[in-house]
């Protein structure tokens, strides 16, 4: 393109409402899942003679098929939601890192044989490994962040080995070589920040697709087990009275929803904003 | 043929408006060349896809007139333009290797051209492609028709490229920059060709950054800044007596600075015996042996392929020789251990061909200098290759590449080096912007006596530099000498050949 | 030909690999297994040792590995603890309903993705189509179907609520697996359309009097089409997944159901087979993907000039 267009595309800046709204929701849900009962009732107690109200003044979200406030339980599934996607986000990005430097750095025979693992780990689909790790360590938690974690684990793997790749071999490493300083401070001063540049981002869009899954495994029951007011499992719960009382399984699943897109857009938008930072030939 | 008054392109971005081009006017006769010469940002790009409609997304496009073929292109519809587009004009960009699309065959795409213009059915197509790939004097024509844009070297590609814009008979043809990524024996080459369609009653418009280039093919040449033409005549009238101070720079650049004095040489800061790298069965770099003294300027020049990038690579200690060895000031350097030699890697510093590579982008101009432990104050150094302190402060991504290539000098200046390493530092600079860093180089070595070991492939800008030179033809010296003496008496035939392709004016040009 | 057999060479290795590390998972489950073989049935000192006879339970571990890789080579999957029939049969049977949902909803993903990626240039059309692809993206899929099964099945009558009879009971599942799908490839494909379109060789076809829908579809899609080919084993992971908690959502008889019920019930064999099979296909598709890849672009093919 001509000079003129290129520094048009560079100076394009986009204000987006969306991530504004997008961030908030995000705080939300943290404070939400921090402090439940601030904002909730107790999800567990149960009123017989309310079941399956539709939402109203008293249960702005209705009653479950045991009477139970749907917007109670909505409030406290937030801490189950968020904690499963964060620590099965966190084994994944950790041990995603380590690995993925190692391959990068090493020598080629090992950094194939890593590659083939990692390309091994993911022939699995997401859902089939987990319910295979289900099958051997029985349902709940635990096995959903284990799950979880290690079916995520080659995606950032990946993504970093790459990115190790390219910044062994970029001109600022080579050019410090000239400054006389030891190899190690070459990695710790450039190599390891220009790598892990890109993860924080990478998390957060990874932690609504963790979120996902583990809502979709609680949903075939391999979650949290009732009555803990797991999203998916609210929306599975609700399935049989569908035809009647469609807000005990919509709203928990417009929950998930919403917070996936808030993750997403947010981390979105800072990829795009940092998109130059780690890229040595930009613009 | 073409009448152009008061044209105007604004581009628009949300809220930004940016004027490409602000009241350009012209003319293009049947046959003639016309030449518009500008930096990058000047607007002659745009000005020239004006004329194909192809301004760009979001521009507004207006002028008192514009006539195309005698037509007012003003009220064309897309599909008048489209019948102007490779039927009436030809356009041709720089870097066929992007310029093509590599994912076709190069025939494919020349024959796209007869199709969307009828000049051959279905049957005949093939036999016109081949017939067309002979008049650009491509070998082997119906191999290369087979064959995608990356098989092809780099003037073969930029030729058939040439093809594909002449495919549709236009009589006009646009280069946009047509010789730019190419070696100096290959530009020559294409100049020629593009001589020869003139000759064959083709119109010219060439766009290039380079008054050299163009000088030579140009009838009248139209200089253009900031979007405005700045000034404009013919070419013998513009370069003996140019008025505008503009047209004095781009003149000067392209006849060549006068020399610096050279200064009495010292002692030997590096020597290089017998260097020699393979990789594999493939030698790079054979038999190459050269001496570089303290404040001595060392040109070494050779196109793509020739080695020059190893051999700097070995002197830089980045590359170990297959044999031959290496020693800097006084020690021997390649055979020892890094570890070894660590101590005395200050006194050797490296520019680089792309500066931007060789910052870490997440750090600032003031880290970046900072990191070569500079004994005084970075404004110091900031100021001495001619920037202000506050470019401390921005990020290099920032910053123009003949900033970014004085940042990366003042860096290597910082560790007070005894000898810097210049591998290619000008060439993807604009014409005058490179007469500014070679000033900066020479005035380093004029007053630190630092020595320099410049790379480049270009013959002119070694000449304009350097105090003795070295030609490298395929992995070896094929001749040495001081520049003055190797260029008017040059021994070897390739020295001759890189020679005679140097565009650089004759008129004007400095004797040694 | 070399970038062939390497990228095949690659694929059995991964094979191998996946099918070790399931194995793996086997090895860790807890409990006997000689007392899950015999469930609830007779058990006597005699059955027990027939048992260890017929899965050679009493040879040393890495015979056992070696024996249930050349079984599984041979297509011999193993026994179902709970069924007490070979698991290829189960598998064979339920197959079919579940390959028709995967398929279907593969073909109609990919062609709206294809139809909206060049049809939505414009910068109205982008930012909705845009909006609505986060949307499907982020939206659990068992929601999807609830809200279709909701307003379609329950609402207005037009689609059964369950089962697999008839073209009619594929429609709202298909669709439901299709809509995440196609979201990421409109944007995988647009992106590749829009970063194709500011190469240099658009400016040149453009140039020589193309209409603008024919660089699109003649230069740009191909070079768009790189991206997205290597989305294909990613692409059969989320059916495969998907088809498992659709299937439970619309009752529908198939794969997903055998999976989740030996989940449950601790049948090893059946989820191991299920695993370990999808693994392979993966692998097949992948691979599949790279040649098709070398195909399209000739770069990589290693020709010297």
């Amino acid at each position: 393109m001509t000079a003129a267009t290129a520094q048009l595309s560079l100076g394009r800046r986009r204000p987006r409402p969306g991530f504004a709204v997008a961030v908030a929701f995000l705080l939300l849900i943290l404070l939400v899942a921090l402090w439940p009962g601030l904002f909730a009732g107790d999800p567990l107690r149960a009123d017989p003679l309310q079941v399956l109200q539709a939402p109203s003044a008293a249960h702005w979200f209705g009653t479950d098929q045991l009477g139970r406030d749907v917007f109670d339980r909505v409030v406290h599934g937030a801490r189950h939601s968020l904690s499963i996607g964060l620590a099965a986000t966190a084994i994944g990005v950790t041990a995603g890192i380590l690995l993925g430097v190692l391959a990068g750095l090493a020598h080629r025979f090992a950094d194939e044989a890593l590659s083939r693992s990692f390309d091994a780990l993911s022939a699995f689909p997401l859902l089939l490994l987990a319910l295979l790790f289900i099958a051997v360590a029985g349902p709940g938690t635990i096995s959903l962040v284990v799950a979880i974690g290690i079916a995520t684990l080659p995606h950032y793997a990946r993504v970093v080995r790459a990115q190790t790749f390219v910044v062994r071999q970029a001109g600022y490493v080579t050019q410090a070589v000239a400054f006389g300083d030891p190899r190690i401070r070459l990695v710790i001063r450039h190599v390891l920040p220009n790598v892990l540049g890109p993860v924080p981002v990478l998390a957060m869009i990874g932690l609504g697709e963790a979120i996902l899954a583990a809502a979709g495994l609680s949903f075939l029951g391999m979650g949290p087990q009732p009555p803990s007011p797991e999203w998916g499992a609210m929306l599975s719960e609700g399935r049989g009275y569908l035809h009647i009382a469609w807000w005990a399984s919509i709203l928990p699943g417009l929950a998930v929803t919403a917070t996936v897109i808030s993750l997403t857009v947010t981390g979105r938008h800072l990829q795009r904003r940092f998109e130059g930072r780690t890229d040595g030939a930009g613009s | 043929m073409i009448r152009v008054e008061d044209l105007h392109v604004t581009f628009t971005a949300g809220r930004r408006r940016i004027e490409a081009v602000r009241g350009v006017g012209f003319t293009i006769e049947p046959g003639e060349c016309l030449a518009i010469v500008g930096e990058s940002g000047s607007g002659k790009s745009v000005t020239a896809r004006s004329l194909v409609g192809l301004a760009g997304p979001g521009a507004e496009v207006t002028a008192t007139r514009l006539e195309i073929d005698g037509r007012d292109a003003r009220a064309f519809t897309e599909s008048d333009w489209r019948r102007v587009r490779g039927g009436f004009a030809g356009l041709i960009l720089q870097d066929a290797l992007v310029s093509l699309d590599p994912l076709r065959t190069v025939g494919a795409e020349i024959a796209e051209v007869l199709a969307t213009h009828r000049k051959a059915g279905r049957r005949d197509r093939s036999a016109r492609v081949e017939q067309l790939l002979t008049d650009v004097h491509v070998p082997e024509p119906r191999r290369r028709a087979g064959q995608h844009p990356h098989q092809l070297s780099g003037g073969l590609r930029q030729r058939a490229l040439i093809a594909s814009a002449i495919a549709g008979e236009p009589r006009l043809l646009i280069a946009d920059e047509p010789t730019t990524a190419l070696d100096a024996t290959v530009q020559a080459q294409i100049l020629r060709l593009l001589a020869e369609r003139r000759a064959a009653g083709e119109a010219l418009l060439l766009i290039s950054h380079d008054l050299a280039v163009v000088a030579q093919l140009a009838d009248r040449i139209i200089v253009m800044q900031d979007g405005r033409i700045v000034e404009a005549g013919t070419t013998a009238a513009l370069l003996s007596a140019a008025e505008h101070p503009y047209t004095k720079k781009l003149v000067s650049a392209a006849a060549g600075r006068r020399r610096p004095a050279a200064i009495k040489p010292g002692p030997v800061v590096a020597r290089a015996r017998a260097l020699r790298r393979d990789y594999g069965r493939h030698a790079v770099v054979r038999e190459v042996s050269l001496d570089i003294h303290a404040g001595e300027i060392v040109g070494l020049v050779g196109e793509s392929g020739s080695g020059k990038t190893t051999v700097a690579q070995m002197l830089f200690g980045l590359v170990t020789p297959t044999s031959g060895d290496v020693s800097f000031e006084g020690a021997r350097w390649s055979a020892v251990p890094e570890r070894r030699r660590r101590a005395r890697r200050r006194r050797l510093q490296f520019v680089s061909q792309d500066p931007l590579s060789s910052f870490d982008p997440r750090w600032r101009v003031g880290r970046i200098i900072a990191e070569a432990r500079p004994a005084g104050p970075v404004a110091e150094l900031l100021e001495r290759v001619g920037l202000g302190a506050d470019v401390a402060d921005r990020y290099p991504r920032q910053l123009s590449g003949g900033q970014r290539q004085r940042v990366a000098v003042a860096r290597a200046l910082a560790p007070r080096p005894s000898l810097i390493i210049c591998d290619e530092p000008v060439s993807a600079l604009d014409a005058t912007v490179q007469a500014q860093v070679l000033d900066l180089l020479a005035g380093i070595r004029n007053d630190d006596g630092t020595a320099l070991l410049f790379i480049s492939h270009d013959l002119g800008v070694v000449r304009d530099l350097a105090d003795r030179v070295l030609v490298l033809h395929d992995g070896a010296v094929v001749e040495q000498g001081p520049v003055g003496e190797v260029l008017a008496h040059p021994q070897h035939d390739y020295t001759r050949k890189l020679l005679a392709a140097a565009p650089r004016l004759e008129a004007t040009r400095e004797t040694v | 030909m070399r970038a062939v057999l390497r990228r095949i060479g690659t694929g059995l290795v991964v094979l191998w690999a996946a099918a070790s590390a399931a194995y793996l998972a086997l090895l860790a489950a807890p409990g006997d297994t000689v007392d899950s073989i015999v469930g609830d049935g007779a058990d006597t000192p005699l059955i027990r040792s027939q048992i260890i006879a017929e899965w050679h339970l009493d040879r040393p571990a890495v015979v056992q590995y070696l024996d249930y890789l050349g079984r599984a080579g041979h297509g011999d999957l193993g026994r179902s603890y709970l069924l007490q029939r070979p698991v290829r049969d189960v598998l064979a049977g339920q197959a079919w309903p579940t390959l028709k949902l995967a398929l279907s909803a593969a073909v109609l993903g990919i062609l709206l993705a294809l139809v909206l990626a060049v049809t939505t240039r414009r910068p109205w059309a982008r930012r909705v189509s845009s909006t609505t692809e986060l949307v499907l993206v982020s939206t659990p899929p068992f929601l999807i179907g609830i809200i279709l099964l909701s307003v379609f099945s329950f609402r207005f009558g037009i689609f059964p609520v369950a089962g697999d009879r008839g073209f009619a009971a594929l429609v709202l599942p298909a669709v439901t697996l299709a809509l995440p799908i196609a979201g990421v490839l409109t944007q995988v494909l647009r992106e590749g359309l829009d970063r194709a379109l500011d190469e240099p060789f658009a400016v040149t076809a453009r140039a020589r009097g193309l209409r603008a829908s024919a660089v699109l579809i003649r230069h740009a899609l191909r070079h768009a089409l790189l991206p997205a080919v290597t989305l294909i084993g990613w692409l059969f992971g989320i059916l495969l997944g998907g088809a498992v908690i659709i299937e439970s959502v619309f009752g529908r008889p198939g794969l997903g159901q055998v999976t989740l019920s030996a989940v449950t019930s601790k049948d090893m064999p059946v989820v191991l087979a299920v695993v370990v099979l999808s693994a392979a296909v993966y692998v097949v598709l992948n691979t599949a993907a790279d040649l098709t890849y070398l195909l399209i672009d000739p770069r990589l093919r290693g020709s010297r000039p």
